[in-house]
């Protein structure tokens, strides 16, 4: 442990007597401007202390008559003690109360400062609600449940949280709470295509319509498009038209499938994509992408019987 | 003698007042004002800014009746702590009655400055409605207001210079506020409305900007798209401080690159903020303005991963404030500190808060390289997953300047993540090295000894925040006694009782406010002190299980669950609800 910054380490050993008045002649120096004296080294009635430190022990008060060794909550598993307690601080009274940490049944946990080695550190974790804390169960939804005593439920996460902490404020908390849940989503599936040497993963949270996702698609793999997508050709281009799908249908004769949850091929874009805000449908958004487990660029000749269809539903799309 | 009173009466009271017209301090000036009467009587009747740090000290009749000419005030309502839903919603706070104080005499107000206040909408109409020469109007941490409240500003107020609204909670009546801003409107210097979480009217933004010709400062929120941002800015190149909607889009689009290039031409753009939804491909964007930027808050932009980061922040050489979240690791806090060497304020926000152990938080190691790359920090915030004491004494060794120090440990009562002892003696090197803190908050496993160091050697300390600390009544103690410059002390879930409370009375007097909560003191010690300071307000907030019924006198050692005090002129007040008892 390093050194006690004050530099009257020397002290340590002696009579405590001598500390506490020329602790409090340096207050007096200190204070000019103050109209008593104040003593912040505490009260003046103290017992020697073997201690490494310069704190003064209170005196003997008649509650320390109470068998607080019996009561002493420690850290650890029951049965271990740790080591030289029983000089240091000890406390007016019932540890309980000091410490609102503490449980009022269970006797595992201590107070602050009699913790023992490793269990310091994961405590706080893993202690069930104390009296006086509150305790909020940490959800994704923020419920603000009090709950007192031992009935703490078992919070979704490793974690009991305490009310307010960690201290920041509640706008940043509720605003950091629903940009993160949208940015934990990333759905990546594979997408093959015929020909390819090799497989490519898509988001397909980042695209918003099967535009999109068309036009992601063909910026990957535009260097193994046989033929070309029509006088413009550009692959930079945004905008599915439906003239450039014709042509990637009969030019270059490739179609976009993908595999659903059953297993089955099916056609890319007969589940709607968009989320139709006039009624709110926004449970097809996710059918698409919560059914879609890989994407496959066909070539046309095998999805021969479907290629009329596919250009029917992009004509009505735009 | 004889001569000094000579002096003092041979400058007439225009000289001195002109003289008093370069004190822009209001400490300065109520120093001022306490040398004699004739001085009080000239100060107060020349001051146009008024700083009111807790509402219920004064009362609008007693700022009305010595300052006659104010112009410009600002008001603190909630204790600190409300912040983080400690206070329930209804506490107080109201703004009302001070606007329509100010109406009924004539008070030609400029401009508004509130914190932690009630703000309703009928208060915005009365204030936009009632001073002809309003011009500004910053709101920050406040509530009980909605868009309607807003429109009412836009539509009345001719000569608004500024609209700043920080970290509200605002109603959105999704109707169109900023199309109340009449095209006659084209004085807007400053307008950020980054915390509304509804859609906004984005044709009526870009005919705004493009008409205040002086706009300097502007903060849009999540519902203006990168597209439209683009062509605002084309209009305001003259920008100095920039906050962005949502930053998404395909990185390689004409969109992306026009950005780019409108970017390039800001060349005035110091102070970077938003980023509320973001694509991190789209970040290279910015880098045209990262050359000579000095500020930079992307803590609500989760989802940038370290690299990213660290990348961006590569091109800030010049940065001062940098606020993050926890997502840039150890490794990017290394990065800041080779990159911004005159950084002075850093704030580190924690990104995972109801997960299990974030993998990604950042922990001493970030800290001791910023201390070691960054010798002009003074202001830091940072949540931390573990510290040590080594690390805090290093810290201490390197950066003798801190004013603000706030250390915030997800775990309130980790140690030492190497001894495992607890904290004390590196929040003791801070104190004694840093000679000029004025602020601090402690967390991590503490005992008294810290506070025995802070009561020592933390001379400035106006401000310190205490939660899950200390082991008796000493820990407060030490405190009360050390700090003679102490202003606000806020204390939670620590063990300090009666006798830490009741040992000074008069201390209180000195102080603006002591909030306790979740301690060991008693209503008996409270309602004493109540009794024997007549000049504080000593106040119980009762709610919950500990509610005590109002007719039945609870018992004196009934352990009261939080209390807040604050010295006042004007005695217990009178909009206190039910559940707030003034003793």
């Amino acid at each position: 442990m390093s050194p006690p910054l004050l530099g009257i380490e020397g002290h340590n050993q002696a009579n405590v007597s001598p500390m506490a008045s020329s602790s409090s002649t340096d207050c007096v120096s200190q204070n000019v401007s103050c109209l008593k004296e104040r003593n912040y080294l505490g009260l003046s009635d103290c017992s020697s202390v073997d201690s490494s430190t310069v704190m003064l022990t209170v005196p003997a008060d008649p509650k320390s008559n109470l068998n607080l060794k019996a009561t002493e909550l420690r850290l650890g598993l029951p049965g271990s003690h740790s080591p030289g307690r029983e000089s240091e601080f000890s406390p007016l009274i019932d540890e309980k109360q000091l410490f609102p940490l503490i449980p009022s049944k269970d006797g595992i946990f201590s107070s602050g400062n009699k913790r023992g080695f490793a269990d310091t550190v994961n405590a706080f974790s893993s202690r069930p609600a104390g009296t006086h804390t509150k305790t909020e169960v940490a959800s994704q939804e923020c419920n603000n449940n009090k709950i007192n005593g031992s009935n703490i439920s078992s919070a979704p996460s490793a974690k009991a949280q305490v009310v307010g902490w960690p201290p920041i404020r509640s706008f940043r908390k509720n605003t950091l709470a629903t940009t993160s849940k949208k940015n934990d989503d990333v759905i990546f599936v594979k997408v093959s295509m015929d020909g390819a040497p090799y497989l490519r993963k898509v988001d397909l949270r980042t695209c918003a319509t099967y535009q999109e996702l068309s036009s992601a698609l063909e910026k990957m793999f535009s260097c193994f498009t046989i033929g070309q997508c029509g006088p413009e050709g550009a692959p930079s281009r945004e905008v599915l038209s439906e003239s450039k799908l014709r042509d990637i249908l009969h030019g270059s004769e490739y179609v976009l499938t993908y595999e659903d949850k059953d297993g089955d091929w099916m056609l890319v874009g007969d589940v709607p994509w968009d989320i139709d805000y006039v009624t709110d449908n926004c449970c097809c958004l996710r059918m698409f992408i919560s059914s879609c487990k890989r994407l496959k660029i066909m070539k046309g000749s095998d999805a021969i019987g479907l290629a009329p269809r596919a250009l029917e539903k992009s004509k009505n799309r735009n | 003698m004889c001569l000094f009173r000579d002096m003092m009466s041979y400058f007439p009271e225009e000289v001195l007042e002109h003289v008093f017209d370069f004190l822009t301090s209001h400490r300065d000036r109520n120093a001022v004002s306490l040398v004699c009467k004739s001085w009080y009587s000239l100060e107060r009747f020349s001051r146009e800014k008024v700083f009111i740090g807790n509402c219920y000290a004064v009362n609008p009749e007693r700022l009305i009746a010595r300052f006659p000419r104010v112009r410009s005030l600002t008001l603190k309502g909630k204790p600190h702590f409300a912040d983080f839903n400690l206070v329930p919603h209804d506490w107080g706070g109201d703004v009302y009655p001070w606007i329509e104080a100010m109406t009924k005499n004539g008070i030609n107000l400029e401009e508004l400055r509130l914190k932690r206040m009630l703000v309703s909408d009928e208060s915005l109409e009365l204030l936009a409605k009632s001073f002809p020469n309003f011009k500004s109007l910053v709101l920050v941490s406040c509530e009980g207001f909605t868009t309607d409240g807003l429109a009412a500003i836009a539509s009345n107020c001719r000569f608004l210079r500024e609209l700043d609204l920080q970290e509200n909670e605002v109603d959105d009546r999704k109707g169109h506020w900023l199309s109340c801003f009449p095209d006659s409107c084209t004085s807007l210097v400053s307008l950020n409305f980054a915390c509304l979480k509804g859609e906004v009217n984005v044709a009526a933004l870009e005919r705004l900007v493009a008409r205040c010709h002086n706009l300097r400062s502007l903060r849009v929120n999540h519902a203006v798209p990168l597209e439209a941002l683009q062509k605002i800015l084309v209009k305001a190149p003259q920008i100095n401080d920039l906050g962005t909607g949502s930053f998404v889009h395909d990185p390689d689009s004409e969109t992306s690159k026009k950005m780019k290039n409108t970017l390039e031409n800001c060349k005035s753009v110091r102070s970077l903020s938003g980023f509320l939804d973001v694509n991190p491909h789209c970040l290279p964007a910015v880098y045209p303005i990262c050359t000579d930027l000095t500020s930079l808050n992307l803590s609500y932009a989760p989802g940038i991963y370290s690299n990213e980061l660290i990348k961006l922040i590569c091109h800030c050489k010049k940065l001062e404030r940098l606020w993050i979240l926890d997502t840039i690791g150890d490794k990017g806090l290394g990065a800041v500190a080779s990159t911004c060497k005159e950084l002075q304020e850093l704030r580190v926000f924690p990104s995972d808060l109801y997960g299990a152990d974030n993998a990604a938080a950042v922990t001493e190691e970030g800290l001791v390289s910023i201390s070691a790359g960054c010798p002009k920090l003074n202001s830091l915030l940072y949540f931390c997953q573990q510290m040590t004491n080594a690390a805090l004494i290093t810290v201490a060794k390197n950066c003798p300047n801190f004013i603000r120090f706030r250390l915030c440990t997800l775990n309130p009562v980790i140690p030492d993540a190497v001894t495992n002892l607890p904290l004390d003696e590196g929040f003791g090197a801070i104190v004694q090295s840093c000679k000029g803190l004025k602020r601090l908050s402690v967390s991590g496993r503490l005992t008294d000894q810290v506070f025995l160091y802070i009561g020592m050697y933390a001379e400035q300390l106006e401000m310190l925040s205490i939660a899950f600390a200390g082991d008796s009544d000493k820990g407060m103690l030490y405190v009360l006694n050390g700090c003679k410059k102490l202003k606000k002390l806020e204390i939670r879930d620590s063990p300090f009782g009666n006798a830490a409370l009741l040992s000074d009375m008069g201390k209180y007097e000195t102080m603006r406010s002591l909030w306790m909560s979740s301690c060991e003191v008693t209503y008996g010690a409270c309602k004493t002190l109540a009794e024997k300071m007549p000049t504080l307000n000593v106040e119980i907030i009762n709610e919950g299980e500990d509610q005590v019924e109002a007719s039945s006198s609870p018992d004196a050692r009934h352990r009261v669950e939080k209390m807040y005090l604050y010295r006042t002129l004007v005695g217990p007040r009178r909009d206190a609800p039910d559940f707030v008892w003034t003793l």
